[in-house]
C-alpha cells in the first residue's frame, strides 16, 4: 500500500512540474492571442478608413500612425473618426489605425503593450506619474524640438501637463480646473450675495448656510478623491506653485504648508458642514454627492469640469435651469500661493518612441484652433489650443476656462501626479482627518512613508 | 483482502497506463489552474514588484513583515475574526433556531421556507447594491424607523466607522442564515420520529428532547455547516467591496478587500501576493485543522456504522 502511493506521489509530482513548464507557455499562448485579437480590431478600422488611402496616388512612402485613443463614446468617438479620416484626405501617404478602448481597458492593453516595447504612435495621456514612468523607461519620444514651432499655440498650462523636466512628450487637448459648484438659489435663501472670494469668507457662509438650515457643503468623500479636492487647494494656496512642484521632485510632504493645509481642514470640518453619512457617500449615482446637490440638498460642491454632466444624469438639470454657479478657489490671506493657481487636469496625447514625424504632424492637426474648437463646442471637453475658448458656450464652463486661462501653474490632481501607492496614500490619509481618526501630521507621515 | 492482494500486483501494473490516461484531464486541470497560480502567487509575495517590470527586486519575507507590522491588515484581520465569531454566535443559532420551528407542522411551511432561503439565491453584489441604498441617510430604512418612532431617524449605518462593520454582518448574516437552515433542517430530517418519540413517552420535556437527542444526532449537519460558515467569513469579499469598498476610513476592510486595495489601486502585485499567501494560509490552516479534529468524529462513526 505504501509504495503504491508514494509512487503515485513521485508521478504526481513529475506531472506537476511538467504541466508547470506547459503553463508558462500556456501563459504565452493567451499574451499572442490577445494581440492578434486587439490587431483584428486595427485592422477593421483600416479596411473602413483605408479606402480613400488606397485610392490616392502614392508620391511619399506610406507611412501608419497607431493612435489609441478613449473618447469610445459618441460625440467624442466620431469627432475623432472625421479628424483622423481629414489628415489622411489631406495626406494621401499616411494611414491612421485607430484603436478605441474604454478607460480601464485601455490602460491594461496599454501596459501590456509598453511592457513588450510596443508602444503605439500617439496614445492617451494624463501626464503626472504615469508619464513620467514611461519617461524612465524611454517609451515615449522628446518632442520639444519639432513642436518648437507651434508650442505657443497650446495653452501654457495645459501644455506643462505633458512636459516632463522642461521637455514636451506630448499635446494636450483637454484641461479643467477644479472650483465650488454652488446652488444660487439656497444662496440667496441663507442671504448670500456674492460667492466668497477668500477661504475667511468661504467658512463664514458655511456658517451663514448653517444658520439658515442649509446643508453647506455636499462631499463625496466614500470616492476618497474629492476630500483629497480640498486638502490640495489648500496646499496650493498656502505653499504656492513651487512647494508643489519641490514635493514631487523631493518625494516628501516635509513643507509646512502641507501639514497647514491639514489644519485648515480641521478647522472647516469643526463647522460640520457636510451631508450626513458623507464618508460613505460616493460621486456618481443615486445616493451619490452629484445626486445631493442636484435635489437641493446641499449648497457647494467643489469639483473638476464634469460636474454640470453628471448632476444632471443624477437629478434635476441645474445648470440648465441657470441655478448652478461656479466659483474658483478662494484666495488665502498669508498663503504664499498665487490666487489664480489652479488645481486641475486633462488629457492629452504622448508620442511613442518609434512614431514617424507624420505622427508630430497629425498631433499639430490635432492641436490647430479649428479641431480644437470642434474639441470644445462638440465632445463637450475644454480645449487647450490658444483661439479655441470661444467655442465653450455655457456660462460656467466659460468661467472655467476663463479661470484656467488666468492660471499660470495648474497642479495636477495629486493621486494622478504621483506614483499610484503615493496617490493612495495621499487619498486615503485625508479622508482619516475627515473621519477624525487621524490628524495633520498622519498625512504627512503616511505620505512620505508611502514614497519611501 | 489478502486473496485480493495476492493476485493484484501483477493486474495493478497493468492498469497504471489506463489509469493515467483517465486521471490526465483532470488533472491537467487541477495542476494549470490551482497549484500554478498557487506556487507564482508565493513567488510573487517574495519581491517588491508593481506588475509592470521583471521580477528583480528580490525581499525575501519583508512583504510578510510589512503586513503584520500594518496596523490596517491586523484591523482587516480583526474584522475577519469578529464575522467569524458573531457568525457562529448569532446567525447559525437563528438559523437552527427556524429550522427546528420549520420542522414542524405549520401552516405555510414551505412558503417560509421559500421566503427564508430567497436571500441566499441573490448575488452577493446585488445584495450589496440593494442593501446600500437601504442604508443610505435617509433611505429606506430610516424612511421605515422613523415612520415606525414618528420622530425623525438618521442612523449612519455604513457612514459611521464604529458601526459600519455590524451593519455588513447584518447583511451577511441576512444572506447567508437561510442556507445554514435549510442545511439544518435536512439533517433533522434524518432524524427518526421513532426516537422523540421514544423520548416523550420516557416523560422527557421539549428542551430535553432537543438537548439530549435531536441536538446530538444533528451534530455531523452543525459541524458542515460551522466549517461552511468559518471559511465565507475568512474569504469574505464582494458584499464588502461593494457596498463599502472596505469604509469608511478602513473601518469595514476584510483581508480580502485589503488585497485588492494594495494590488489593483496601488499597483503593488508583489505586496498583495504576500497577503493572498497569508488568507490561503490561513484558511487552510483552519480547513485541515477543523477536518482533522472536528470533522474527523462524523468520518469515524460513519466507519463504525459500515463496519457494523
Amino acid at each position: 500500500m505504501r509504495s503504491r502511493r508514494s509512487r503515485l506521489m513521485l508521478l504526481l509530482t513529475v506531472l506537476a512540474m511538467v504541466l508547470a513548464a506547459c503553463g508558462g507557455d500556456g501563459g504565452d499562448a493567451t499574451d499572442s492571442t490577445d494581440t492578434t485579437a486587439g490587431e483584428s480590431e486595427v485592422t477593421t478600422t483600416t479596411a473602413d478608413s483605408g479606402t480613400d488611402t488606397t485610392e490616392g496616388e502614392p508620391e511619399a512612402e506610406p507611412v501608419t500612425i497607431e493612435w489609441w485613443h478613449i473618447q469610445n463614446n459618441d460625440p467624442g468617438l466620431s469627432l475623432w473618426q472625421a479628424v483622423a479620416d481629414e489628415f489622411m484626405e489631406m495626406n494621401p501617404n499616411v494611414t491612421v489605425n485607430i484603436t478605441v478602448q474604454e478607460n480601464e481597458a485601455f490602460k491594461a492593453a496599454l501596459q501590456t503593450n509598453l511592457q513588450a516595447g510596443d508602444v503605439p504612435d500617439l496614445f492617451q495621456s494624463w501626464g503626472g506619474g504615469g508619464l513620467r514612468e514611461q519617461v524612465d523607461a524611454g517609451l515615449v519620444q522628446d518632442i520639444t524640438e519639432p513642436v518648437s514651432s507651434w508650442e505657443d499655440e497650446l495653452q501654457p498650462a495645459a501644455r506643462s501637463m505633458m512636459e516632463i523636466d522642461g521637455a514636451l512628450y506630448g499635446a494636450p487637448f483637454d484641461l479643467g480646473i477644479v472650483g465650488v459648484w454652488y446652488n444660487r438659489t439656497l444662496f440667496e435663501e441663507a442671504g448670500i450675495d456674492a460667492p466668497p472670494a477668500t477661504w475667511e469668507e468661504l467658512l463664514e457662509d458655511v456658517q451663514t448656510l448653517k444658520d439658515a438650515g442649509i446643508t453647506p457643503i455636499s462631499l463625496a468623500a466614500g470616492d476618497k478623491w474629492p476630500a483629497m479636492f480640498w486638502y490640495a487647494e489648500l496646499a496650493l494656496r498656502l505653499g504656492g506653485a513651487e512647494v508643489m512642484q519641490a514635493a514631487g521632485v523631493d518625494q516628501n510632504f516635509d513643507d509646512p504648508a502641507f501639514l497647514q493645509a491639514g489644519e485648515e481642514i480641521e478647522r472647516l470640518i469643526a463647522l460640520e458642514p457636510f451631508q450626513p453619512g458623507f464618508l460613505a457617500t460616493p460621486w456618481d449615482g443615486p445616493d451619490g454627492a452629484a445626486a445631493v446637490l442636484a435635489n437641493g440638498d446641499a449648497a457647494m460642491l467643489l469639483m473638476g469640469h464634469w460636474a454640470p454632466g453628471t448632476i444632471q444624469a443624477n437629478g434635476p438639470d441645474l445648470a440648465a435651469s441657470g441655478e448652478l454657479g461656479w466659483f474658483p478657489f478662494p484666495a488665502l490671506e498669508g498663503g504664499a500661493g498665487d490666487p489664480t493657481d489652479a488645481f486641475g487636469g486633462g488629457n492629452g496625447f504622448a508620442v511613442g518612441r518609434d512614431a514617424p514625424p507624420e505622427a508630430i504632424a497629425f498631433l499639430e492637426y490635432i492641436s490647430s484652433v479649428e479641431v480644437a474648437s470642434r474639441v470644445g463646442s462638440e465632445a463637450n471637453l475644454l480645449p487647450t489650443t490658444v483661439g479655441s475658448e470661444d467655442s465653450i458656450t455655457d456660462p460656467n464652463l466659460v468661467e472655467v476656462i476663463e479661470g484656467r486661462g488666468e492660471a499660470s501653474y495648474v497642479q495636477l490632481y495629486l493621486d494622478q501626479a504621483y506614483p499610484p501607492e503615493v496617490g493612495a496614500a495621499v487619498n486615503d490619509s485625508i479622508v482619516t482627518v475627515f473621519a477624525g481618526t487621524g490628524g495633520p501630521q498622519d498625512v504627512v507621515d503616511a505620505v512620505n512613508a508611502s514614497w519611501e | 483482502m489478502t486473496a485480493e492482494t495476492v493476485g493484484a500486483t501483477p493486474r495493478r501494473k497493468r492498469k497504471w497506463p489506463l489509469l493515467l490516461a483517465f486521471l490526465a484531464p483532470a488533472l491537467v486541470v487541477y495542476v494549470v489552474f490551482v497549484l500554478y497560480p498557487i506556487a507564482q502567487g508565493i513567488r510573487y509575495s517574495l519581491f517588491d514588484w508593481n506588475g509592470l517590470e521583471p521580477l528583480t527586486e528580490f525581499v525575501g519575507l519583508e512583504n510578510f513583515g510589512q503586513a503584520f507590522g500594518d496596523k490596517v491588515f491586523r484591523g482587516a484581520l480583526g474584522h475577519n475574526a469578529i464575522i467569524v465569531t458573531l457568525t457562529l454566535l448569532l446567525q447559525l443559532p437563528v438559523a437552527l433556531f427556524l429550522a427546528v420551528l420549520l420542522d414542524r407542522d405549520l401552516r405555510g411551511r414551505a412558503l417560509m421556507r421559500l421566503l427564508f432561503f430567497a436571500p441566499y439565491v441573490l448575488s452577493e453584489v446585488v445584495t450589496a447594491v440593494v442593501w446600500r441604498q437601504i442604508f443610505r441617510p435617509d433611505g429606506l430604512l430610516d424612511a421605515g424607523l422613523s415612520a415606525a418612532t414618528g420622530t425623525q431617524v438618521q442612523g449612519l449605518w455604513i457612514a459611521d466607522p464604529s458601526i459600519v462593520l455590524y451593519s455588513v454582518f447584518f447583511v451577511v448574516s441576512w444572506k447567508y442564515f437561510g442556507f445554514h437552515m435549510i442545511l439544518m433542517l435536512a439533517g433533522l430530517q434524518q432524524i427518526p420520529d421513532e426516537l422523540e418519540e421514544a423520548a416523550a413517552i420516557d416523560g422527557a420535556n421539549w428542551w430535553q428532547t432537543f438537548r439530549h437527542i435531536t441536538l446530538p444526532l444533528l451534530g455531523p449537519t452543525v459541524r458542515v455547516s460551522v466549517f461552511l460558515a468559518i471559511i465565507g467569513s475568512l474569504q469574505l469579499f464582494d458584499l464588502v467591496w461593494v457596498m463599502t469598498g472596505g469604509g469608511p476610513v478602513d473601518a469595514s476592510n476584510t483581508m480580502a478587500t485589503y488585497l485588492i486595495d494594495w494590488g489593483f489601486r496601488r499597483s503593488q502585485f508583489g505586496y498583495a501576493s504576500a497577503v493572498s499567501v497569508i488568507i490561503f494560509g490561513l484558511s487552510l490552516v483552519v480547513a485541515l485543522g477543523y477536518q482533522r479534529w472536528v470533522l474527523s468524529r462524523d468520518v469515524d462513526g460513519a466507519l463504525t456504522v459500515g463496519g457494523a
